[in-house]
């Protein structure tokens, strides 16, 4: 499908899954993959991103898959190469491509993609990942509850419970968030240990657990969930990350058929 | 040798004017004479906050670039803020700034001095020599004078008005747009509306303690404008101003993560702006000052953490402000001609004085930020068509644009 492009993964920011994923899929799709090493490049010398994005342009790429700490850099992206632009998570606004591979895999699991109670569970405030499932889950009219502190669940995303306990029995599907060590900065959290007692999957909790637990990995393991949540039966940490290819793959070919329609 | 302008709506607050009409300006006879009809004829216009970047930022705008954005977009006098790359807090300075307008033909530049040296928030200027050297107001603009002992000393010193940024940073630390249900929606840290209202109280409750001639800046919320309007009533020596920008937009601008949406103090809420367009019709609100903030194109291209605060304004106000006809005229040619001069004190903002703004209400253009006169770039108008465009200013009876 993509014999003969290059697909070009330009992520400033700490990746593991979403930049193998990407790579993965693109190779799969026959696309020769470049990547810009964002930490060995010119960036460090206070290039600017888009001085970057006219470089990558220059040598040749015909799809730019962008990962930034800046919410809204992909469109500051795509506003200096144009079409051919993949989000793959910038700053605390959007992980397109992460929601729908999680909603691969829930309609793989569940069989289906409606009428569905999904909990999130943790750092909502800051989660990219939460915001593109929020938007997702409102298009498909599913009832999405925000479960954590109210520091990190804001007012006006949507249904908030911050009894974890509460809603484990009706969730369909539980989704951990990491939680970042900085939150206890800022009086976010007290502490990890309290933190964890009162949401975090413990083994008590994995006990009364009826529904599937997914995590947008990284985990941060003994703060959302353990070792024995992360290998649980009811786990599709793993089967996420597989459907993460698929699911890039898919994104790719359409985004290549709407380019080259040929 | 005088000059007829004939024909036009003729509005100046100060003789109280609003018809058809003629103006004479300047004294002898007619030597020359401009078709007014369709036109609004008022007073030069007033903008009590302009960057003039010069000295020391002239990557951004200089004292001629910015000068000649003033006269195009109908600006007869600009008050300059001291943060430029050399903080306006000496009296070379300060003179400098004077010359180097009327080199550039543009007299009305008035600077404005800052209350505490290199804008530190810890000594004062010598406020006395800079006033007597032409400043006209006392401002640390971009920076809110924090420390309570500090500003009241300021308030109880200052020969002149202070000119207040208030902002309390404990609060609106690291926010680059309005907080609330948009700035979480797109991942952008908010400046919460606190940040402006605690500051304004607290400079409102030094204005009652020392009596002192105070001016809120750039007004961006409902609350400060509540705040203004009750120490008004009460007595207080507290004036007020609104960029065209706070008056057109919303935090919605924010929508397409453009830098251009990107301002300090942040676009806000619907019932915001509403306040604001109350604000000037009642009077609570006294002056429409842009808050001219350029900056060079590099600068506002970077990320949006990264990316500065501020917009070009100049050349744009009148468009924004009357293609909306969300304020009366009267109203609003007063807040930009005698409400503005009323605040720092200056024989201006009347027809009588000498400088005229004529404005065309149906005039629609394209906003082309290449062909602007100001070195800045970044409008959230660039590519908009808006009705209404200057097009003619006289300055000291001359024929000047």
């Amino acid at each position: 499908m993509l014999a003969g492009r290059r697909v070009t993964t330009c992520f400033v920011e700490a990746s593991t899954r979403t930049k193998l994923s990407f790579s993965t899929a693109a190779r799969r799709l026959g696309a020769d993959v470049m990547d810009f090493g964002a930490s060995t490049s010119s960036l460090t010398k206070g290039e600017s991103l888009q001085d970057t994005i006219r470089t990558l342009m220059a040598v040749g790429s015909d799809m730019i898959v962008v990962r930034h700490p800046a919410s809204g850099a992909a469109h500051l992206v795509e506003r200096v190469y144009g079409p051919g632009v993949v989000n793959a998570g910038d700053g605390a606004h959007a992980h397109p491509t992460q929601a729908l591979l999680d909603l691969v895999t829930i309609r793989e699991t569940c069989g289906r993609l409606d009428g569905l109670t999904i909990a999130i569970v943790g750092d909502v405030r800051h989660s990219r990942v939460a915001h593109s499932h929020l938007e997702a889950h409102r298009l498909l009219g599913n009832r999405v509850v925000l479960v954590g502190p109210r520091t990190l669940v804001p007012d006006g995303l949507g249904e908030a419970e911050p009894n974890l306990d509460k809603i484990l029995p009706n969730a369909d599907i539980v989704m951990m968030l990491r939680l970042q060590y900085e939150r206890m900065d800022g009086g976010f959290i007290p502490s990890v240990r309290e933190y964890n007692d009162r949401w975090g999957l413990t083994p008590a909790r994995l006990e009364r657990l009826r529904g599937w637990i997914m995590a947008p990995g990284p985990v941060n393991l003994g703060v959302e969930i353990g070792e024995d949540g992360v290998t649980h039966p009811k786990s599709l940490i793993n089967v996420q990350v597989a459907n993460g290819v698929w699911t890039r793959m898919a994104v790719l070919t359409l985004m290549g058929r709407a380019r080259w329609p040929s | 040798m005088a000059l007829l302008i004939k024909g036009g709506r003729v509005v100046d607050p100060a003789s109280n004017r609003d018809g058809v009409g003629d103006v004479v300006v300047g004294d002898g006879r007619v030597e020359n004479t401009i078709d007014a009809r369709g036109l609004i004829v008022t007073p030069g216009w007033i903008d009590l906050h302009v960057h003039l970047r010069e000295p020391g930022h002239e990557h951004k705008e200089t004292i001629a670039t910015a000068t000649a954005a003033a006269l195009a977009g109908g600006f007869t006098s600009i008050v300059a803020m001291a943060n430029s790359g050399q903080v306006i807090d000496s009296v070379p300075l300060v003179r400098y700034v004077k010359s180097r307008a009327v080199e550039c033909g543009y007299p009305n530049v008035y600077p404005v001095a800052a209350v505490t040296r290199g804008l530190e928030g810890k000594q004062l200027v010598d406020m006395h020599a800079l006033a007597e050297a032409g400043a006209v107001a006392f401002s640390d603009d971009g920076h809110w004078v924090d420390d309570y002992g500090l500003m009241r000393r300021a308030l109880e010193y200052a020969p002149r008005p202070i000119l207040t940024h208030a902002e309390d940073k404990g609060v609106s630390r690291g926010g680059v747009m309005n907080e609330g249900a948009l700035s979480v929606k797109l991942g952008l840290q908010g400046q919460p509306a606190e940040g402006e209202e605690l500051a304004v109280a607290r400079d409102i409750a030094l204005a009652r303690r020392t009596g002192a001639a105070l001016h809120v800046q750039h007004v961006s919320t409902a609350r400060a404008v509540k705040l203004i309007a009750d120490a008004k009533r009460e007595g207080l020596r507290v004036t007020a101003e609104a960029t065209p920008h706070h008056l057109a937009l919303t935090e919605a601008a924010w929508e397409n993560f453009d830098s251009s949406a990107k301002m300090n103090p942040p676009l806000r809420t619907e019932a915001d702006r509403r306040a604001l367009l109350a604000g000037v019709a009642d009077g609570t609100i006294d002056a429409i000052a842009t808050d001219h903030a350029p900056h060079s194109v590099e600068e506002k291209q970077q990320d949006l953490m990264n990316a500065p605060f501020g917009i070009v304004g100049l050349e744009t106000a009148g468009a924004v402000l009357f293609d909306r006809g969300e304020i009366p005229v009267p109203a609003l040619v007063r807040a930009l001609t005698l409400g503005a001069a009323r605040v720092i004190g200056v024989e201006k903002g009347r027809i009588a004085d000498g400088d005229v703004t004529l404005f065309d209400p149906n005039e629609a253009w394209t906003v082309d930020p290449a062909k602007f006169m100001t070195k800045g770039r970044s409008t959230p108008w660039a590519g908009r068509r808006l009705k209404g465009r200057v097009k003619h200013v006289i300055l000291g009876g001359r024929l000047c644009f």
